[in-house]
């Protein structure tokens, strides 16, 4: 056993992937089919799952009724596909506000002086030690009607005598928009790092010394080359918020239902893991098809070897 | 048009340092480099050699003094605005774009036209032997082709000067060599002014028309390679260019350019050549090129004939080198293998007793500074 884990590579590479490989086929591949199971099942009066080959769930999904309130045999009830392609515009509002906040403070940090760039990275990841959860209540208490918002702005409106009606802040795609952003940028901020700080100033220097002027560089030498950091960014903010339940439903309340919520809300209010499953695959199907587009257009974040 | 190429004049480059003092990286340097000329600044790595260069580039900025390209002062000009291009230590290629992209790049920036472009970009490359690469990635092509393609991105903008920073220190010894002779041979072709970074002294000898020998940010002689070689004006210079030997001693006396030196490990007198200002009295030493010192059976001269034991002796083929014991320190000595014979008696053995002759104009006397 020893000696053959001494000479067989094969073997070697087996017992190092083994812990997590079947971690992965217990946690995720299991868990998964089953789920792809249970969706096409449906639901028993009592919440449980009834097996079944039925594609119900999913013409649900799409909102296509054969009941209709006005008599007619068919017709299309939009909630559904108004909710992802709510939580679609959301991640990528997110996704872009991420990349224009991102870029330029990766930016400054990969130029600042070696020993200065840990503090910084220290100083991006520090609100990542408090939890997520408290993170998202801090922006309750900013953002409320008597939050430290408009509280601020009140005092100041009184020291000058006018009239302060509160800023409806909170339970607002704003609100929810802004949560995200905050939540997710460290995720755009590191690989944007990781791509500039790999790029040599030798490269600057030879683009300004073949004639380009500072945009110039940045245009043909900055950008280009920091591209694997933004696809990898991308993929980092965007795939997590189109499942994101929690920043929806504290900053977003009743109002701001996202796929999480929906999917949430079948499996824990309405009992109904038949259709949450088909909602959670159908989540699923959707990010994978928009990553596999991006990433076709621009590569998988590999890194341009430098010669 | 003017004179010089290149000026130097009187320029201080000073860096802070983390503890919050500063560093004189260039010191009082004054360069005058002609038009056409191939032009190296030789020195150990920290000599300012570097930042010299990279202050003709528009790097970085004299704190002090003025550079001039062509006549002009530059003041802060940055290196977009300077009619210089530079090829990088490091190469600095695009790793995103392929060899004709790299050298069109230069040509874009000044809006030179697609057809003009597509023209020089194929001359440049035929010129530096690379034709039928233009599609490949810096990534793909070995050293020697990378080492290429930067020196072509860099002269297809016809720069009025060519400033190299050490360009072959990447490449292995058999691959230098061949591309220091490519080098020198293109230079001669194109016309520009070379300006060349090296720490390697026979890169600098085999190019260059003349050579600047740097130290501690200063300058300490500017001469054709055979000036630098055969007539140092100083100690450093005599040991950083080729190898000699040094006897410390003290100047006796002195007669127009013949200087006798007292060696006190020789416990006799040696006249050499004056090479640097000396006065009766100085602590001098005597410069001596190992190739330049004969080995004798017996007194051959009545004087600059030392006695001495051979320690050592190394045959390398063309040379014999012979480490002698001269007055308890080792003193090299080539011999040039000038018969062929299997004869051991013809070569020097260890423990030979053997006279050491050096004529007084192969003594240099500096300054033992």
């Amino acid at each position: 056993m020893l000696r053959k884990l001494r000479e067989d590579r094969s073997f070697q590479g087996a017992v190092l992937i083994s812990p997590t490989l079947l971690f992965m086929i217990g946690l995720l591949i299991i868990p998964l089919l089953l789920t792809l199971v249970i969706s096409f099942g449906s639901r028993a009066p009592d919440g449980t799952v009834i097996y079944g080959f039925s594609f119900d769930n999913y013409v649900r999904l799409s909102g296509v009724r054969t009941e209709c309130d006005n008599g007619k045999s068919l017709c299309l009830d939009p909630i559904y596909i108004q909710i992802l392609s709510r939580s679609l515009s959301l991640a990528f509002n997110t996704t872009v506000l991420a990349i224009l906040m991102a870029y330029p403070l990766a930016y400054f940090i990969a130029r600042a002086p070696a020993r200065k760039r840990n503090t910084f990275l220290f100083l991006i990841l520090v609100p990542m030690w408090t939890n997520f959860i408290i993170r998202v209540y801090a922006w309750m208490m900013l953002l409320r009607t008597q939050g430290v918002i408009n509280s601020v702005i009140g005092w100041l409106a009184g020291l000058v005598g006018l009239h302060f009606t509160p800023f409806e802040m909170l339970y607002t795609q704003g609100a929810v928009l802004v949560g995200m952003v905050y939540e997710f940028l460290p995720f755009m901020i590191l690989p944007i790092y990781t791509s500039l700080e790999k790029i040599e100033l030798s490269l600057y220097e030879a683009s300004a010394d073949l004639g380009a002027r500072p945009f110039r560089t940045f245009l043909r030498m900055t950008l280009p080359l920091s591209i694997p950091g933004v696809v990898a960014g991308t993929i980092l903010v965007f795939v997590p918020v189109m499942g994101t339940f929690i920043v929806s439903d504290l900053l977003g309340g009743r109002q701001i239902v996202l796929v999480g919520n929906l999917i949430q809300n079948q499996f824990l209010i309405a009992r109904d893991p038949t259709f949450g499953s088909a909602a959670s695959l159908m989540l699923m199907t959707l990010t994978l098809i928009v990553t596999y587009f991006y990433t076709r257009k621009f590569g998988f974040g590999e890194e341009i070897v430098t010669a | 048009m003017n004179e010089f190429c290149v000026e130097l004049r009187d320029v201080v480059k000073r860096f802070p340092t983390p503890e919050g003092s500063e560093v004189f990286a260039v010191d009082h340097v004054t360069m005058q480099i002609k038009n056409g000329e191939f032009f190296s600044m030789l020195g150990p790595s920290g000599c300012g050699k570097t930042t010299s260069l990279r202050m003709v580039a528009g790097f970085e900025w004299p704190t002090v003094g003025e550079v001039y390209i062509e006549g002009e002062a530059m003041g802060r000009r940055p290196p977009y605005l300077r009619p210089v291009n530079t090829v990088f230590q490091s190469y600095a290629l695009f790793p995103h774009m392929s060899v004709a992209e790299n050298v069109a790049y230069g040509l874009e920036m000044e809006k030179t036209p697609k057809y003009e472009i597509k023209r020089r970009v194929g001359e440049i490359l035929e010129m530096v032997k690379l034709s039928g690469m233009e599609r490949r990635k810096p990534r793909q092509l070995s050293g020697g082709q990378q080492q290429r393609v930067a020196l072509a991105r860099a002269l297809v903008k016809h720069p009025k000067v060519l400033l190299l920073d050490e360009p072959l220190g990447a490449l292995d010894l058999k691959l230098r060599k061949e591309m220091q002779l490519e080098l020198k041979a293109l230079q001669q072709e194109v016309g520009i002014t070379f300006v060349y970074v090296t720490h390697d002294q026979e890169e600098a000898l085999t190019m260059s028309d003349r050579i600047a020998v740097m130290d501690h940010g200063r300058v300490l002689q500017i001469g054709a390679p055979v000036e630098i070689y055969e007539r140092p004006n100083s100690r450093f210079v005599a040991d950083f260019i080729g190898e000699t030997n040094f006897l410390s001693g003290e100047a006796r006396a002195i007669e127009e350019d013949r200087v006798t030196v007292y060696i006190p490990s020789l416990k006799d007198e040696l006249v050499g050549a004056k090479a640097a200002p000396v006065n009766v009295g100085d602590q001098v030493v005597v410069s001596m090129r190992p190739e330049k010192i004969r080995l004798a059976s017996d007194r051959a001269l009545p004087q600059n004939c030392f006695s001495g034991i051979v320690l050592n002796t190394a045959y390398i083929g063309s040379d014999t080198r012979v480490i002698v014991d001269l007055g308890g320190a080792p003193l090299a000595v080539w011999e040039q293998n000038k018969i062929s014979t299997l004869d051991p008696e013809a070569y020097y053995a260890p423990g030979e007793q053997v006279w050491v002759v050096v004529l007084p104009e192969n003594a240099l006397v500096l300054q033992d500074v």
